[in-house]
């Protein structure tokens, strides 16, 4: 993985002094409220709902185990024992005391992290696929080009007071895990004719105005990666709207203008960079490739035997294997992931302990890596197949082994009205009340494959208008009121949920995921036919006669 | 109607109330206003504080008559805590079936 050279440390560590001085100055009063605010949240401090939250960056989702223990001493040193994953691929700390955030970030500085862009109108932590450099339908790594962005974006000075917040997101397999069209810019990395490039995709976000992302280039070679990035920039920097907060966000400047002639105006700005500064030479790019060399795998040889007769022998293994181990591009290694959706727990949550262990079966099985997902679930990249079993009993130990990756208790939630500010509703406790639910794992596996997304407001974070099944929290009159929307994906096909009626009480809603479910299961195909894909196909009709009866 | 002033202290950022002897994290020590000009000058107190760098934006809330506690759900879960279980993610339910 990337390490931080002599300019990344000092850059860092400049940072964490400047501000040691702002905090000693916040509390002696030589600054107001006013005047420290933007400058906490520059360095991912938000006030929330109860108390300080640290947001800390992990770009591109990518963590050292040393770096995942720091995490868990954070968040036993400074916190309350946990922290939380969020859909950003970062992790947040609920309780941090201002006048001690200084040394939690001099304490992450120590292993190469910091919480700069986690907040503000700047460009936010780039994200990436979490199988980056070990799917085996992977086109090419994305961490190498993210790496570069993060690079070039970081305290970019033309970019650090955009009109809005602005997100990046990489994908370079087949199979689109980053949400791409769900992003202020999404990368595609594709090959055409051997040469290496990008498809662009911008203007896509959610919020309270949902967009899918425009195409606006086929193909982007690789040396002008930048360069284009930097004429988007420019483009929104000039045209995007200042005056309202809720339209200023790109995706409303490419609605506004017509994806056509936003892509104008990007590819006239982009003739003017284009070969200059910002051209990205190939020896710059192999630069940055040599921190993703692959570690020193094995030669294995594949099919595992061993692995394959303990998936028939034990059944739990089995379940779990079936679905949360991905497949790895080399033979005889597996993608391992880790849930943490424990049935009836708090999503994304996971304690100091749980960190700690985590780090340490990265050591012993995935030379000492992890990924974070935007799904709020671990993952260990290259685990040998010959250890899975070993590997599964010791997560097992630590309540880490919940088979569920892709099912419906793998709910994705923001933290809502119970650590949240902004939020109208609280999510938790629905996604702990619809996992426990559907405890049952033969029900899930029967259920298959289903997407659900709880938010505690139209903000979005928990991705329900990407949700098969999106639940929003509102506050109706001082009642917390649940609206359903049915069909949103995030993958390739990204779509946007549709709104299936009338709004559900907290204990109601529940039982409508229910009523959804139990219709899908009597009108699928085949008896296989995917929940995302009986909804295309038979539209909201059936489960809106389920619910609210014919009329 | 009965109100009482609330804050986030500055140093650790923790939900505080207005209390006869400062600032308390319990909400059934709050101060409390029973009419509007009372409210002015709990809040008025307060604003002390926002310049002794003690607390952070301190605003009125109203309590139910009831129970003494904060009306709003926002403000009760504010004073009372996140109503989920806090760093301890563990399955509730084991096993299948």
């Amino acid at each position: 993985m990337y390490r931080y050279d002599e300019f990344d440390h000092a850059l860092v560590a400049g940072r964490v002094d400047q501000f040691r001085g702002q905090v000693a100055r916040r509390l002696a009063g030589e600054l107001t409220e006013d005047e420290f605010r933007p400058l906490r949240l520059m360095n991912g401090l938000y006030l929330q709902l109860h108390a300080y939250m640290l947001r800390v960056a992990v770009p591109y989702g990518v963590l050292s185990s040393a770096q995942l223990r720091k995490l868990a001493h954070i968040a036993r040193r400074y916190d309350k024992g946990y922290g939380h994953f969020t859909t950003r691929q970062n992790i947040q700390f609920n309780w941090p005391r201002l006048e001690e955030t200084p040394d939690i970030l001099d304490e992450l500085a120590e292993v190469e992290m910091h919480a700069i862009q986690t907040s503000g109108n700047c460009i936010r932590n780039v994200t990436a696929d979490q199988y980056a450099g070990v799917a085996a339908e992977e086109i090419e790594d994305p961490r190498v080009y993210a790496e570069i962005v993060r690079q070039w974006s970081t305290l970019h000075p033309e970019f650090s007071f955009l009109p809005r917040k602005f997100k990046i997101a990489f994908n370079g397999a087949a199979h689109d895990r980053a949400a791409l069209r769900l992003h202020d810019i999404g990368l595609r990395l594709r090959r055409q004719g051997g040469q290496c490039g990008f498809e662009v995709m911008v203007g896509g976000g959610q919020g309270r105005t949902p967009m899918i992302a425009e195409i606006i280039r086929a193909f982007l070679p690789r040396r002008d990666l930048l360069a284009y990035l930097e004429a988007i920039m420019r483009v929104y920097n000039r045209f995007g709207r200042r005056d309202n907060k809720y339209k200023a966000r790109i995706k409303i400047l490419v609605h506004d203008l017509g994806a056509k002639a936003f892509a104008a105006k990007v590819e006239a700005e982009f003739e003017t960079l284009r070969g200059g500064a910002l051209d990205l030479p190939g020896a710059e790019v192999e630069r940055i490739r040599r921190h993703f060399r692959p570690p020193p795998y094995d030669e294995i040889d594949d099919p595992v035997a061993w692995y394959d007769l303990k998936r028939r022998e034990d059944k739990d293994f089995g379940d779990w294997a079936r679905t949360n181990v991905g497949a790895h591009k080399r033979p005889g290694y597996a993608i391992a992931n880790i849930s943490l959706k424990p049935i009836g727990g708090v999503p994304g949550d996971a304690t100091a302990d749980q960190m700690d262990a985590v780090a340490d079966l990265a050591d012993r099985y995935s030379f000492g890596e992890i990924r974070i997902t935007h799904e709020q679930n671990l993952v260990l990249p290259h685990v040998r197949k010959t250890d899975l079993f070993e590997f599964w009993q010791r997560l097992g130990a630590q309540d880490l082994a919940t088979p569920n990756l892709g099912l419906v208790t793998d709910i994705i939630a923001c933290p809502g009205l119970d650590y949240c500010g902004l939020a109208t509703a609280r999510s938790i406790p629905v996604a702990q009340a619809i996992s426990t639910r559907f405890a049952a794992l033969s029900r899930q596996h029967d259920i298959g494959e289903l997407r659900l997304k709880i938010s505690g407001c139209i903000n979005a974070c928990g991705h329900h208008h990407v949700g098969h099944i999106g639940i929003l929290g509102l506050d109706k009159r001082g009642e917390e009121y649940y609206q359903i929307t049915l069909g949103g994906r995030a993958d390739a096909d990204a779509a946007l949920g549709k709104i299936i009626g009338p709004s559900f009480s907290a204990t109601g809603v529940v039982d409508a995921v229910e009523t959804i479910v139990e219709t899908y299961l009597s009108i699928r195909r085949g008896g296989e036919e995917p929940f995302i894909a009986t909804v295309v196909r038979t539209g909201l009709t059936p489960f809106k006669e389920a619910l609210y009866g014919a009329h | 109607m009965i109100q009482i002033v609330t804050a986030n202290r500055l140093a650790d950022g923790l939900v505080v109330f207005r209390c006869s002897g400062g600032w308390t994290e319990d909400v059934t020590d709050a101060a409390q206003a029973g009419d509007a000009e009372s409210a002015a000058r709990l809040l008025g107190t307060a604003a002390v504080d926002v310049d002794a760098c003690v607390i952070v934006d301190p605003y009125l809330i109203d309590l139910d008559e009831a129970d003494a506690a904060p009306k709003l759900r926002r403000e009760f879960i504010r004073a009372s805590g996140p109503t989920v279980q806090v760093g301890f993610n563990r399955t509730r339910h084991g096993g299948d079936e």
